[in-house]
């Protein structure tokens, strides 16, 4: 009975302070369970990292992070986010992985007038006409590496392509990019089950198509099985495999180790980028987290140090919703990724870099950058974006 | 003595809103909504389980039903809820009817199998839907109008509206128990031959009470969807109706508010223990075991017979 | 549709099933002798994979992981069977669903707990590459030792429950129980040994699949209704049945995956095609059990007279 009451006392909210821009709360939504929980869990540590480099604060005001798991369930992620912003009043919500939950907590999060700023996944549906004043995406716009890898196997010269997603809006988004930059001819478009591990009847259709490269947009645990399978089955060596920068990522590499070799891929982020804040975020990240950073990591200090500069440049003054919105679309950071700016409907304008998975000087094996396959791309529905 | 509780738990329902608004407990009102909503499915669950003796696994299917109907209409512009939500419960008690009537032909663990295979095939209806969402899920432009000058938007508005359908459902369900309907399901419930041998048509009096918790099953799928303003498939998969199940069992199999029990019970709980432990389901778990091994008449069970006894 | 393709996909159904198999088999005779249904089966598979995997990576040896782990789900499924599951052979199919539902939640936080949400374990190395079946397909070898196992398995079964005299014993407690009992069968010791057995192939099982799926929490849900769809299928008791029907659900929902979509695509407008494919095939297994239901209402094998 006592634990009953404790437990009621402790959940409800301190209701006598209005809330006081004494501190920043950000609400982190994110995938940290079932077989894509490194996803989350890169996200969350690149995040925290920023955070602790500033001394534990975002832009001055102390920050509370608060993680929820929304184990890849919108429905679960729905109630996270009515308890953040309703019992716990957050600032910012943050965090999401897939584009399914952030389709199913963005319409909450924007009622409440409270800023979302997508690390990963940035459906399509937001670039254009339902682009929204407090909605923003720090990754890039999702159909954008598909774009980039569809450019780079058209450059290649390869004829005969097999595409393969998970039949959700991620896939469905990387399907209209590939497609949009790609000329050749498409043999097989497939699409698998969220979720699904085991692809052996998808390669048996690959087999039957005889493509000469493959692209595949299979994020965390399903792209960690499919690549095994797909060496398994032989089909390696004739079919060239190519990924987004996700797909071969540190976590996929420390599964799959030598075979990975020789693997291309599309990203917005190389490890080996030259610059300082780049460098600094790879060292800094070995050190804390004694493994080297993905992607998704890189993501998710980046979306730190945006929220860092941005409540720097309001001087704290959270509350005013206006000029926060204005120093979080000038992006006024230094970007781990080089340059950085947000286009009219609040989603990256960025360059997009050919990587190959290679051994490094010291016998890693790691990504190296090979070049640049589009630059300040922003995406193809910006023009229908209304705000200013 | 029984009277007096039902009173003052009514009294509180209406009360809460009234005191948790002062208090900050927005959050909490929206919680006390959806417990309401569970209560509701449970409820038509335990109507056809408990009463009925079916063991549907399942009717996860009816409810979802009921809200994509919802979801559906409203994503084609149809947001009236004088409209859906009868729609709703008459679709899913349709479905109900269809599936019953393959299914009652089977008896014992085909039967169990059977109504979750159909459970089964409904939700990847629901994954294929890609028009309405699929894998994704169907988020609900505004929740459903209901006319009066009333605005669902309004947590402590629908909360009322919730607590009224519910209250009107176990209101509904006493009158049908204590009716000649309710005596000879629970007759069949006990010896399906001897009725049979007396010469009721019991296939038609079974089809007729797992149409019939269908179709309430669908008016809390209809609210349900308005409670998230999100439909998706997930609310159709068979845990969901495993879940209903340990509601209506932790609450009292045959018992008038065993629903209503069990769903506060379970869903109290795992808000209570997940604020301390993500390892909820350990507790619920052992909970749920401890009770089908040492008090098979559920809470409400326990409750009848320390008053008796 | 070339040949290749066909072979292919068959192997891949084949595989499936087999694996499929191996789980029906342990629960048909659960059910079949002691009249229980065991949703917590589904967990004892998890618990074989999060051993093999816990075992591989402390002997350095995937197959002596495998059968560590066998004999440790084996001890954990007999200790289970004795302490909990003892107490509802005498109790209603609707009590039995819901305790072992809730020792498949209790299951699913231990092993969280314990080992945590997830575990990796790889294909032993030697196997990880592929095999020249026939020109123009390389099959992957790991899959194809899976098939061995499974037929293995299925062999050593037959033989155990033809030939033995413990086989003998099962087979009569499974057809005639009261008989079997009146017949002075020590049933008690009997039920023990089955569930441990049925364990063991769970463990079998999970350890094999471990590899190409993933070793996660809730691994047990997905598999787990599959395997009933198959013992519905085959007839409850039935160790043929349960291979007849796990091989029919394995390359049923593998060609129909495989083969549907297309096929769809020759009469519907693509769009529609490919909305309704992957869905349809989804469902195809559940329409063949509930067809199946409708004029063999026991079952392809029912081993009940």
């Amino acid at each position: 009975m006592k634990r009953t009451l404790l437990a009621l006392a402790t959940a409800v909210p301190i209701v006598f302070s209005a809330h006081a821009a004494d501190k920043v709360k950000v609400g982190f939504i994110s995938t940290l369970s079932g077989p894509n929980a490194a996803i989350g869990g890169d996200i969350r540590d690149g995040f925290n990292l920023a955070i602790k480099l500033a001394g534990g604060k975002l832009g001055g005001l102390p920050a509370e992070v608060i993680v929820a798991d929304d184990q890849l369930n919108p429905d679960v992620a729905k109630q996270n986010a009515d308890r953040l912003l309703k019992r716990d009043r957050v600032d910012f919500v943050t965090g999401t992985v897939f584009s399914n939950v952030v389709l199913a907590i963005a319409p909450q999060v924007l009622e409440s007038k409270t800023f979302f700023i997508g690390p990963n996944a940035g459906p399509a549906q937001y670039t254009g006409a339902q682009c929204n004043p407090f909605f923003f995406v720090s990754s890039w716009p999702s159909e954008a590496y598909s774009e980039a890898a569809g450019q780079y196997v058209t450059q290649r010269g390869f004829k005969n392509v097999v595409f393969l997603a998970p039949n959700y809006q991620g896939g469905k988004d990387a399907a209209n990019g590939f497609k949009r930059y790609y000329k050749g001819k498409l043999a097989e478009e497939l699409y698998t089950k969220l979720g699904q591990l085991d692809y052996a009847a998808e390669l048996a259709q690959i087999r039957a198509a005889k493509p000469d490269a493959l692209y595949v947009f299979l994020p965390g645990g399903m792209g960690i099985n499919f690549i095994k399978q797909f060496v398994a089955s032989g089909m390696s060596k004739d079919i060239q495999l190519v990924v987004p920068l996700w797909g071969s990522d540190q976590d996929i590499i420390r599964a799959v180790g030598d075979p990975m070799l020789g693997l291309f891929s599309l990203g917005h982020w190389t490890i080996d980028l030259d610059n300082p804040a780049n460098k600094r975020f790879v060292a800094e990240f070995e050190k804390e987290y004694k493994r080297l950073p993905t992607g998704y990591a890189a993501s998710g200090y980046d979306t730190g140090l945006l929220l860092d500069a941005s409540i720097r440049k309001v001087k704290g003054k959270i509350e005013d919703k206006e000029a926060l919105r204005a120093a979080l679309k000038s992006a006024d950071f230094k970007s781990v990724r080089g340059d950085f700016k947000f286009g009219a409907n609040q989603f990256p304008v960025q360059s997009y870099y050919l990587q190959v998975v290679a051994k490094t000087a010291d016998g890693k094996i790691a990504h190296k950058t090979m070049g640049t396959v589009l630059t300040n791309r922003g995406d193809a529905y910006v023009q229908d974006c209304k705000m200013k | 003595m029984r009277r007096w509780v039902t009173l003052a738990v009514a009294a509180a329902a209406v009360a809460f809103p009234l005191v948790a608004q002062p208090l900050g407990w927005d959050f909490y009102i929206g919680f006390a909504s959806r417990i309401m909503i569970y209560a509701l499915a449970a409820s038509s669950l335990n109507l056809v389980l408990g009463y009925g003796g079916m063991v549907s696994f399942g009717h996860a299917a009816f409810v979802g039903a009921g809200a994509y109907t919802v979801a559906i209409l409203m994503a084609e512009g149809v947001a009236s809820a004088w409209i859906a939500w009868p729609l709703a419960v008459v679709l899913a008690g349709a479905l109900a009817a269809a599936i019953g009537a393959v299914c009652l032909r089977t008896r014992g663990v085909y039967f169990i199998m059977i109504t979750l295979a159909f459970a089964q095939m409904i939700y990847y209806v629901a994954v294929g839907m890609r028009a309405y969402g699929g894998e994704e899920g169907l988020n609900l432009a505004a929740r459903s109008a209901v006319g009066f000058g009333l605005d669902l938007k309004d947590d402590v508005t629908f909360y009322y509206v919730v607590l009224a359908i519910l209250a009107a459902a176990l209101f509904a369900l006493r009158r049908a128990m204590d009716a000649r309907f309710g005596r000879v399901i629970e007759a069949i419930r006990e010896n399906e031959t001897r009725m049979e041998a007396i010469g009721f048509p019991t296939y038609r009096y079974k089809l007729v009470c797992f149409a019939l918790g269908g179709a309430v099953a669908g008016l809390a799928g209809a609210l349900l969807a308005n409670q998230n303003s999100y439909v998706n498939p997930n609310l159709l998969y068979w845990p969901q109706s495993g879940a209903l199940m340990i509601m209506v069992i932790l609450g009292g199999v045959g018992y008038l508010y065993g629903g209503l029990i069990g769903a506060v019970a379970l869903l109290v709980l795992e808000e209570l223990v997940s604020g301390y432990t993500i390892h909820w389901q350990l507790g619920v778990g052992a909970v749920l075991l401890a009770i089908v091994l040492f008090a098979p008449q559920g809470l409400a069970g326990l409750l009848a017979r320390r008053r008796d006894g | 549709m070339s040949g290749i393709l066909l072979l292919e996909q068959s192997l891949n159904g084949l595989q499936f099933g087999l694996m499929l198999f191996l789980l029906a088999a342990g629960l048909t005779l659960v059910f079949g002798i002691m009249d229980m249904i065991n949703l917590a089966h589904g967990s004892l598979y998890m618990v074989g994979a999060f051993l093999a995997a816990t075992f591989a990576e402390l002997t350095g040896s995937f197959w002596l992981a495998v059968g560590l782990s066998l004999v440790g789900t084996a001890l954990i499924g007999m200790a289970l069977e004795m302490s909990v599951l003892r107490r509802l052979y005498a109790r209603d199919h609707l009590s039995q669903v819901l305790a072992t539902f809730a020792i498949i939640l209790i299951a699913n936080e231990l092993v969280r707990i314990i080992w945590g949400p997830q575990v990796p374990l790889s294909t032993p190395p030697a196997l990880a590459g592929p095999v020249q079946i026939v020109p123009g397909l390389d099959y992957s070898s790991y899959r194809l030792v899976i098939i061995a196992v499974g037929l293995a398995v299925a062999v050593l079964l037959y033989l155990a429950v033809a030939r033995t005299r413990a086989g003998m014993l099962v087979r009569a407690g499974a057809s005639n129980r009261e008989m079997a009992i009146a017949m002075g069968v020590n049933i008690k010791r009997l039920f023990t040994i089955v569930f441990g057995f049925g364990a063991a192939l769970c463990a079998i099982a999970g350890a094999m699949l471990g590899p190409i799926l993933a070793v996660q929490v809730g691994m047990g849900e997905s598999i787990l209704i599959l395997a009933f769809v198959v013992i519905v299928i085959g007839g409850i008791g039935s160790i043929r049945g349960a291979l007849v029907g796990a091989i029919l659900v394995g390359v049923v929902d593998t060609m129909g995956r495989a083969f549907l979509p297309a096929l769809l695509r020759e009469f519907l407008r693509a769009d529609l095609a490919s909305a309704l494919g992957p869905a349809l095939a989804s469902i195809l297994i559940y329409v063949l059990m509930a067809a199946i239901l409708f004029w063999k209402p026991q079952g392809l094998f029912p081993a009940r007279g």
